[in-house]
């Protein structure tokens, strides 16, 4: 017999072990490979889900386990989809759904057409550019936290030398017109990058042969940016928005660091405003109705996503 | 249109995945307008619907 790499895990397997394999079909065996995932993705997703689909119909209280549990039917959808704060919540987090990917995408395209141009130190500032990517949001929420400091933030000073204005008149975190839109710099300002890198990729599979073809046929260049690039990215800049809208529509740590959900209630977005009901208020059951309505919506809007990715690539 | 209809009647997968498209993206936009409280009151069912629907046609012939 050949010594190979099969062959010695062959000779190693148990003999009771080789015996009781030795019977089994192909099939069997691929599901006894298979089947421990099977079991680890139905044991951490779907039993959760499903358990959590029991609870939005019951009063359960986790700080109150032995207590009664009762039934109450669709009692806490209706009171989730009749509260008016909760609707505010969900208008803050589609303020910052909204902007961020707007920002995102426009700033991350712009940067991955421009890195794609062949330059002196491209790769540097690849890196450069990257590099807020890869930090933790709770560290980007505590320093853009001291950049915002009045007093002493940076970003106060460059705002008050570009408009004349004095850097303490204004609080970026403590002002109700402001908060919203501080959390959205942060997150453009961390994710751009990974928007770019998905726009860079796309740039890079276009082939050379097709903006050459386009010369010989004296199309200008913007003209070549339009039908040739924009088409050719897009399958990419959708798959980014994608990822970006889901990302951002459960965005917690980030927020939770730099705003705390305030001043009031500006800047508490829906998973903010979810952990309270659960984890503070303990309204458990209450809080798994909120979960599934905030996952039916992503559930849906995933769908249609990957629905028009397709088509984009057919094309 | 009579196409599309035509293609509602037949069980056809594309009209019928357009219309649960339809209905999701009502329903999001119900979820998150700023306008009336009542379209953000009827927005889930609207987004579940078109969601289950979405599931059943992407099983239908093309």
């Amino acid at each position: 017999m050949t010594d190979t790499p099969a062959t010695r895990a062959a000779q190693a397997t148990p003999v009771g072990v080789a015996r009781k394999i030795k019977g089994l079909s192909d099939r069997a065996i691929a599901w006894i490979f298979v089947g421990p995932t099977i079991f680890l993705l139905l044991a951490i997703n779907i039993f959760p889900l499903i358990w959590t689909i029991n609870l939005s119909f019951t009063n359960f209280r986790a700080n109150r386990p032995n207590r009664e549990v009762d039934y109450v039917g669709l009692r806490n959808y209706e009171r989730i989809l009749t509260d008016s704060d909760i609707w505010l919540n969900m208008q803050a987090t589609a303020h910052f759904l909204f902007w961020t990917i707007f920002f995102q995408v426009l700033i991350g395209f712009t940067l991955a057409y421009l890195i794609n141009k062949k330059f002196k130190g491209n790769d540097l500032w690849t890196t450069i550019i990257v590099l807020p990517m890869m930090l933790s949001p709770a560290v980007v929420g505590n320093f853009w936290k001291f950049l915002y400091q009045p007093q002493i933030g940076l970003f106060n000073y460059v705002v008050a030398f570009l408009s004349g204005k004095d850097p303490s008149s204004f609080e970026m975190l403590g002002s109700v017109q402001l908060a919203p839109w501080s959390i959205v710099i942060v997150d453009t300002w961390m994710w751009t990058p990974f928007v770019m890198l998905i726009c860079l990729a796309g740039l890079r599979s276009i082939p050379d042969y097709i903006y050459e073809a386009a010369e010989v046929d004296r199309a200008s260049k913007l003209r070549q940016f339009f039908t040739i690039t924009i088409p050719m990215v897009l399958p990419f800049l959708m798959l980014a928005v994608l990822f970006r809208g889901i990302e951002n529509f459960k965005m917690f740590d980030l927020v939770v660091q730099l705003t705390g959900g305030g001043p009031g209630s500006t800047t508490e977005l829906t998973s903010i405003n979810l952990k309270r009901e659960a984890f503070e208020k303990w309204r458990t059951g209450y809080a798994s109705a909120y979960a599934i309505i905030l996952f039916v919506t992503v559930f849906g809007l995933a769908s249609i996503y990957v629905k028009a990715l397709n088509k984009v690539k057919e094309r | 249109m009579s196409n599309f209809l035509n293609g509602l009647m037949r069980l056809r997968r594309g009209p019928w995945e357009m219309l649960a498209t339809i209905l999701i993206g009502l329903g999001v936009f119900m979820l998150m307008q700023p306008f009336v409280l009542w379209l953000y009151t009827y927005s889930f069912i609207v987004t579940l619907v078109g969601t289950v629907m979405f599931i059943i046609v992407s099983h239908f012939k093309e």
